[in-house]
C-alpha cells in the first residue's frame, strides 16, 4: 500500500511544468515548490511532466535539478521523479559498479520486484548504459557474492500460484543438508534460491519450517559478521516477509551512530508508491514511534521534507 | 516417377528406359506381344522402385504422396499387382507363415515406425509453422529437457540463436505452457558440470546493440587464453553467459589472434554444450548450414533428421539467405538442390517454399 498522495485535482501538465520552472529560475531555488509539485505525482504522472517539460523548454528536468539543488536532497528527488524501472537499472548499476558486501539494492531488485518488473529494469539498463545488467555485476562483484548474484538478477521466475508440494519438501531437505554441512555456498542453494518461482520458494521455506520446527534463517545465523549470510537471509526475507525486511533496513539507517542517506532514501523513493504504509505499520509495531519522527529526528531540512511527503505527510 | 506415368496414361514416352525405341529403321512394324510384355516387366520393376522410394524406402525424408495415391488408383482391384510390390521390396516386408499353409509378407516393427515418421514430417513441419516462435521454442526447450534421447544441444541452440526479446519470449511461453522457468527445469534436470553453462546461458538477457570495446575484447581473450579456456571454468561460462553477442565475436577474434587457434576448438568432447555456445554465438548461419549436413547424412539418428524441419521452420523469417550462402560456401552445393534431391513430397515442397529461391 502505497504512502503517495495525490491531490484530487491535479493541476494540467504544463502547468506543474510552469511551476517547475519558476522554482527553478531566479535568485535560489524554491524547494518547496518542487517537493509540492514532484512529491505528489505517481509514475505516470511524473513521466508526462518530464516529457512535456523537455518539450517546452528545450532541456530535461532531470538536469535541471541536478543544476538547481544538490546534496541528499537532490539525489532524493532525482530517485524519485525516475521511472520504477529506470530507478531501478541507476540503483543496480552504481551498486555494481562500487559492489561491497553490504549491498542490498541488487538483491531487492532481484527479489522484491515482480519479474516483469525486474525484466523493464532490465530492458531500462540497456538504454541507459549500452550493457546488459548480468554483465556488468558478473565483471564487478567478486567470489561467492558473484556466484550467488548473477543467477539471482539472471532469473526471470514463474510468476503463478503454482506449486509442486512435493519438490518444496525435498528441496526444503536439500537445504538443510547443505546448510547442517555449512556449505553456504553450494550449488544446490545457490539454484533453489535463484530458479525457484515465488510461490515455490514461499513453500519450500513453510516446509523447512514444519519439517524442522524453526525457520531456516535461523540456521543461516551462525556468524553474525558473515556478509554472504546475511545476504542469503535477506533474500529469504525479502520472499517472505518484505515489509519487515524494508523494515529493518529503514531502522538501520536511522540508527544510533549517524544515518545512511543512501539506503534511507532508496527505500522511501522505491516503495512510496508499493508498501510503504506496510512498512510504516511495521516500524511502528518494532518501534513504538511512527516513522515520520524518527525520520525527521534524523534529518534535517529539505531532504527531511522530501522523505516525510513520500511517506504521506500533510502539505 | 515420369515412366510409370507415361505408361498410366498410355501416352508416347520420352523416357529413356519405358520401352525400347522403335528403330525408324525396320522396315515391318514391331511385334506386338514381345514388346509389350517387356515393356511391362521393365516398367513394373521401375514401378516397384518409384513406389518404395515413395514409401522412403530408398532414403530421403518425407513421403512421396502423389506417387502413392496414384498407385493405389493403378492397382485397384489388382491385389496380386501389390503381393508382388511386397514381395519386392524385402527390407520391410517378410514372408512370414500364416496359418493354412499360405505365406504373408508381413511389415516389419521398425517399418512401420519408420513409415510414422516419415509420414508425419510434414505435418510436424506444418505444425510448427502455425505455432507462435515463442511457443515453438518453448516446447522444443521442454521436450530436450524431459525426453530421452534429446540432446542439450537444442538448449544452446536456442538460447544462442535467438535475440534477446525471443528467448525472453520463450521464457514467457514457458511459464504459461508448464507453470515453472525454464531456467528453474534446465537447473534442476541438468545439475551435471554443464548445467551452470546452460542455466546462464538461457537466463541471458543480452545487449543486442552494436557496441564493442576492444580494450574488453583483448583483456577477456587474454584471461581466457591464461585461464586455459578450461570447461569448468567460471570465468568462460560467465563470459559466454553475459556479453553481448558483437562483443563475444570480437572476444572470439582476438582469443584466436593471441593463441593461434580458434576459442572453440579448446572444448572436446567433455565440453559438446560449451562447444556449441561458441560456434552458435560466433556464427550461427554457419552452425545452423552445418545441422543440415548432418541431417542428410548416411546414418543421420532421429534427432539429427528432426534438426532440418526445426532449422527451417525456425530461421525462415530471420536468416535463411545467411544460411544458403554458409552451406554454399562449405559444401559447394546450392542448398535447395540437396534439399530437392533428398527429400520427398510434401515435406520437400514445404522445405523449398520456406528456404526460398
Amino acid at each position: 500500500m502505497a504512502t503517495l498522495t495525490v491531490p484530487a485535482g491535479v493541476p494540467p501538465v504544463a502547468e506543474d511544468c510552469e511551476q517547475l520552472r519558476k522554482a527553478f529560475t531566479g535568485w535560489g531555488t524554491n524547494e518547496k515548490l518542487i517537493i509540492d509539485i514532484l512529491a505528489h505525482r505517481d509514475a505516470a504522472q511524473r513521466r508526462a511532466i518530464r516529457a512535456a517539460y523537455a518539450e517546452t523548454y528545450g532541456e530535461e528536468l532531470l538536469r535541471a535539478l541536478n543544476d538547481e539543488i544538490h546534496g541528499k536532497f537532490e539525489r532524493a528527488v532525482i530517485q524519485w521523479t525516475l521511472d520504477p524501472a529506470e530507478r531501478d537499472a541507476v540503483l543496480a548499476n552504481e551498486e555494481a559498479k562500487k559492489w561491497h558486501a553490504g549491498g542490498r539494492a541488487l538483491v531487492e531488485i532481484a527479489c522484491t520486484r515482480t519479474p516483469a518488473q525486474l525484466w523493464a529494469a532490465k530492458q531500462a539498463y540497456h538504454d541507459r548504459f549500452k550493457r546488459s545488467l548480468e554483465e556488468d555485476v558478473a565483471a564487478h562483484v567478486t567470489g561467492e557474492f558473484r556466484k550467488l548474484l548473477v543467477p539471482l538478477i539472471s532469473a526471470y521466475r514463474y510468476d503463478g500460484p503454482e506449486v509442486n508440494t512435493s519438490l518444496a519438501h525435498s528441496e526444503a531437505k536439500i537445504l538443510q543438508d547443505k546448510i547442517h554441512d555449512k556449505a553456504y555456498g553450494d550449488e544446490e542453494i545457490i539454484r533453489i534460491l535463484t530458479t525457484r518461482s515465488k510461490a515455490q520458494l514461499l513453500a519450500t521455506f513453510n516446509s523447512y519450517n514444519d519439517q524442522f520446527s524453526h525457520p531456516i534463517n535461523k540456521d543461516l545465523k551462525e556468524d553474525p559478521k558473515d556478509e554472504y549470510l546475511a545476504t542469503l537471509r535477506a533474500i529469504i526475507r525479502c520472499f517472505t516477509c518484505p515489509d519487515r525486511y524494508f523494515e529493518k533496513i529503514i531502522r538501520l539507517a536511522i540508527g544510533s551512530v549517524g544515518t545512511d542517506e543512501n539506503s534511507l532514501t532508496r527505500i522511501i523513493t522505491t516503495r512510496a508508491e508499493v508498501d510503504l504504509k506496510l512498512i510504516k505499520e511495521a516500524y511502528q509495531k518494532r518501534n513504538s514511534v511512527p516513522l515520520e519522527k524518527a525520520v525527521s529526528k534524523d534529518t534535517t531540512r529539505d531532504y527531511e521534507d522530501m522523505l516525510l511527503a513520500l511517506l504521506g505527510a500533510e502539505y | 516417377m515420369q515412366q510409370f506415368l507415361a505408361v498410366a496414361a498410355q501416352a508416347t514416352s520420352n523416357s529413356s528406359t519405358a520401352a525400347p525405341p522403335a528403330s525408324p529403321l525396320r522396315s515391318r512394324p514391331p511385334r506386338r506381344e514381345q514388346p509389350s510384355i517387356v515393356v511391362k516387366e521393365a516398367t513394373m520393376a521401375d514401378e516397384h522402385q518409384e513406389l518404395t522410394k515413395a514409401f522412403s524406402g530408398l532414403g530421403g525424408l518425407g513421403v512421396e504422396e502423389t506417387a502413392l495415391v496414384s498407385a493405389l488408383g493403378r492397382w485397384r482391384k489388382q491385389p496380386e499387382k501389390r503381393s508382388q510390390f511386397r514381395q519386392g521390396f524385402p527390407g520391410f516386408f517378410t514372408p512370414s507363415a500364416a496359418g493354412g499353409g499360405g505365406t504373408i509378407e508381413r511389415c516389419s516393427d521398425e517399418y512401420v515406425k519408420h513409415l510414422k515418421t516419415e509420414f508425419s514430417r510434414f505435418k510436424n513441419l506444418m505444425v510448427l509453422w502455425a505455432m507462435h516462435p515463442w511457443e515453438r521454442d518453448a516446447r522444443w526447450a521442454h521436450r530436450a529437457l524431459h525426453k530421452k534421447h534429446h540432446p542439450a544441444a537444442v538448449l544452446v541452440e536456442l538460447a544462442c540463436t535467438r535475440t534477446a526479446d525471443e528467448l525472453l519470449g520463450a521464457r514467457r511461453a514457458y511459464h504459461a505452457l508448464y507453470h515453472r522457468s525454464l531456467e528453474e527445469d534446465v537447473a534442476y534436470r541438468l545439475r551435471d558440470k554443464e548445467g551452470h553453462l546452460l542455466v546462464g546461458l538461457v537466463a541471458a538477457y543480452r545487449y543486442e546493440g552494436p557496441r564493442v570495446s576492444e580494450d574488453l575484447a583483448k583483456e577477456e581473450a587474454t584471461a581466457l587464453a591464461a585461464a586455459g579456456a578450461k570447461p569448468q571454468s567460471e570465468l568462460v561460462v560467465r563470459v559466454l553467459a553475459t556479453r553481448s553477442k558483437p562483443q563475444l565475436r570480437a572476444t572470439f577474434r582476438m582469443y584466436e589472434k593471441i593463441s593461434g587457434k580458434p576459442l572453440e576448438e579448446e572444448f572436446g568432447g567433455e565440453a559438446p554444450c560449451m562447444r556449441e555456445a561458441v560456434r552458435c554465438l560466433d556464427s550461427p548461419a554457419k552452425y545452423f548450414a552445418d545441422l543440415i549436413v548432418e541431417a542428410f547424412k548416411e546414418g543421420a539418428d532421429k534427432q539429427a533428421k528432426a534438426a532440418l524441419t526445426r532449422v527451417v521452420v525456425s530461421r525462415s523469417d530471420a536468416d535463411m539467405e545467411e544460411i544458403k550462402e554458409a552451406y554454399l560456401k562449405q559444401h559447394g552445393t546450392k542448398l535447395v538442390d540437396t534439399v530437392a534431391k533428398n527429400t520427398h513430397g510434401h515435406y520437400r515442397d514445404a522445405l523449398l517454399a520456406m528456404i526460398g529461391k
